[in-house]
């Protein structure tokens, strides 16, 4: 092994109990980031779930639309007006609205409808582990998600209860389909949706548009915006941005998840700069030794940083198994904590550079140091 | 005494002032000295003499507030620390009082970690600390940490990691001060081996007067001043020195 990697490891493990506090600083960094960067990613997805779930290149939405989960009625006229327009290749309406949910057993609560065209093939909703997205067709018809159960009063698939005074029967359940807001979804055809929500027969919510092969976005949102002037057209990328703009940034929510972050980043870079920093002056006599060796401020330099990137190494892979066991032990919980590569390359990349940033400190003190020390001992 | 008439280091009119608020502090005033390669010298004077300053000037540590260094051929003037660093790794070795041995490291890797620094390879590192712990006697405690090694044993080490990679000049820092007297002859009689390598001067700092028949050439110095120069008589035994020059 190298000499640097070597001294690096060799001082890092001469002093454990420095170590261990060093490693609980980071771990604890790391988890707190990948928490809260894992919460936000599960948001993320929670918010554009029904959107990405959609298929559709245009979404035409009313005016002043702020997210798929604030939805307003549409004049009635889209259908025609987009199937008209050259360029549109198929049409999806859908009906949302908020709607009161009455258990059967007494008490009700507030749920999010989302009616969507099943008979011609709608992607929503999906996930659909017991009866069939097919039995919405019938009347009455409604799907919900398994975590929705209790709060929906519901024990099993053909259980009953009302929206808006009308009785309803579970006829599908779905898994791991959960709003961002903790409003239930609740699916069923576009029929019944306008129905419970008392809408007529021609207005939806939301009108998504695809474009036909060949056909250009912009010319049939152009077009579009141009025959319904009291609509938003918005390409898929647009209102999902919107969405998540909304949610995590409008309510806070998001800069409180990155404000925890930061705050996981920043006691981490305090733990490790303050014990990597308390390690150097431990080895200072040993550094002044090397200087006076001839070693090059390079050469200390990389000592340290090796000592910091050997710190961030262990406490990165610490971190990570707990982590996922974090992750893993909340998979049932109504919090969604996601991993992603990306994130644990972020993570990595984080940690490394905490520890290095931690780093400088221990370097200035080396930097500083009069190697004439050695004779005075 | 077996030099070869060739200078490893010279310094002319060396003088070294600190400034500080109560006044100047002047430990050299005007010092000149010559390490042959080949022979073994020896510094000595009272506490406060300015044998340190000295040292540190002489090994690149400090810069001469006035005068001139020349190591290996080499003129210090106008060297930045970074500069001094280098021409201490390629043509000084130290051996400390304290032996300043890595405590973290066993003495191979001492010795290795000296051999690193002046650039050898990692394929030849090993074999050449070996082969330096080897000629002080220490191969056979390799890989002992310095905490297991007797006084005697870490200078021994020490010395090693100053001869690894051959630097022209080994500068000794009391060398004996922490040792006993079996230990601290062996040590001096080591560096009088090392001495004899027509490639390198040898000085040893001290002011232990049994170092005195080692020696090949003795300098004394006293309140920053060169008080006295000797060598070593000849065709006495060791220890009678004929006085060259005094102040």
């Amino acid at each position: 092994m190298p000499m640097i990697p070597k001294l690096a490891y060799r001082n890092l493990f001469h002093d454990r109990l420095s170590l261990i506090v060093t490693l609980v600083g980071i771990v604890f960094s790391v988890v707190l980031v990948a928490v809260q960067f894992g919460i936000y990613l599960g948001s993320e997805n929670r918010i554009a779930a029904m959107l990405d779930q959609a298929k559709g290149d245009l979404w035409v939405v009313a005016l002043g639309t702020k997210s798929f989960d604030d939805p307003s009625l549409l004049s009635g006229r889209e259908r025609h007006a987009v199937l008209s327009t050259p360029g549109v290749a198929s049409v999806e309406e859908l009906a949302v609205g908020f709607v009161n949910w009455r258990k059967s057993k007494g008490g009700s609560t507030a749920a999010l409808l989302v009616g969507s065209e099943i008979t011609r093939g709608s992607a929503l909703p999906w996930n659909v582990t017991q009866g069939s997205a097919s039995a919405l067709i019938a009347p009455s018809a409604v799907a919900i998600d398994s975590t929705y159960f209790g709060e929906l009063g519901i024990g099993k698939l053909g259980d009953r209860a009302e929206i808006n005074n009308m009785e309803v029967v579970v006829k599908a359940v779905t898994t791991g389909i959960r709003s961002f807001t903790t409003l239930p979804y609740v699916f069923t055809t576009l029929s019944t949706a306008r129905t419970l929500l008392a809408a007529s027969p021609d207005q939806s919510s939301y009108t998504l548009v695809n474009v036909a092969p060949g056909a250009s976005i912009e010319t049939v949102r152009a077009a579009l915006a141009n025959r319904l002037p009291d609509a938003e057209i918005l390409t898929h990328a647009e209102f999902r941005k919107r969405s998540l703009d909304y949610w995590l940034f409008e309510t806070g929510a998001g800069a409180a998840l990155i404000a925890g972050a930061a705050l996981g980043i920043i006691v981490g870079i305090v733990i490790v700069a303050q014990t990597l920093y308390a390690s150097t002056k431990d080895h200072l006599n040993e550094f002044a030794t090397l200087r006076a060796l001839g070693a090059s401020a390079g050469y200390i330099n990389k000592v340290i940083l090796m000592q910091a990137v050997l710190s961030a190494l262990i406490g990165y892979l610490l971190g990570m198994v707990l982590s996922l066991v974090v992750i893993w032990a909340s998979q049932d919980s109504t919090l969604l904590i996601v991993m992603t590569p990306g994130l644990a390359g972020m993570l990595f990349g984080l940690t490394v550079g905490m520890c290095v940033l931690a780093a400088m400190c221990a370097i200035f003190k080396v930097i500083r140091i009069d190697p004439a020390v050695v004779f005075s001992r | 005494m077996t030099h070869s008439g060739i200078t490893m280091l010279e310094a002319r009119d060396i003088t070294k002032v600190y400034r500080s608020g109560a006044g100047d502090v002047m430990p050299l005033k005007g010092v000149n000295v010559d390490l042959m390669a080949g022979e073994l010298t020896l510094l000595m004077g009272p506490s406060g003499s300015g044998k340190t300053t000295l040292l540190s000037i002489l090994g690149c540590i400090l810069s001469p507030t006035s005068g001139s260094l020349r190591v290996a051929g080499i003129p210090t003037k106008g060297l930045n620390a970074e500069g001094m660093a280098d021409l201490r790794r390629k043509h000084v070795g130290f051996v400390f009082q304290a032996y300043n041995l890595v405590p973290t490291l066993t003495a191979l890797e001492n010795v290795m970690l000296a051999l690193d620094l002046r650039g050898a390879s990692l394929s030849d590192a090993p074999y050449l600390a070996w082969e330096a712990l080897d000629a002080v006697g220490l191969s056979h405690r390799a890989h002992v940490s310095p905490s297991k090694l007797s006084g005697g044993e870490k200078q021994r080490v020490s010395i090693a990691r100053a001869l690894a990679g051959s630097p022209s000049v080994i500068l000794a820092d009391e060398p004996t001060a922490a040792l006993d007297s079996e230990n601290g002859k062996a040590v001096m009689a080591l560096l009088a081996e090392v001495a004899k390598d027509t490639r390198r001067a040898v000085l040893v700092v001290t002011h232990d007067h049994r170092t005195l028949e080692y020696g090949d050439r003795m300098i004394r110095i006293e309140d920053g001043r060169i008080a006295s120069r000797a060598r070593r008589r000849p065709t006495s035994a060791r220890g009678e020195f004929d006085l060259i020059e005094a102040a």
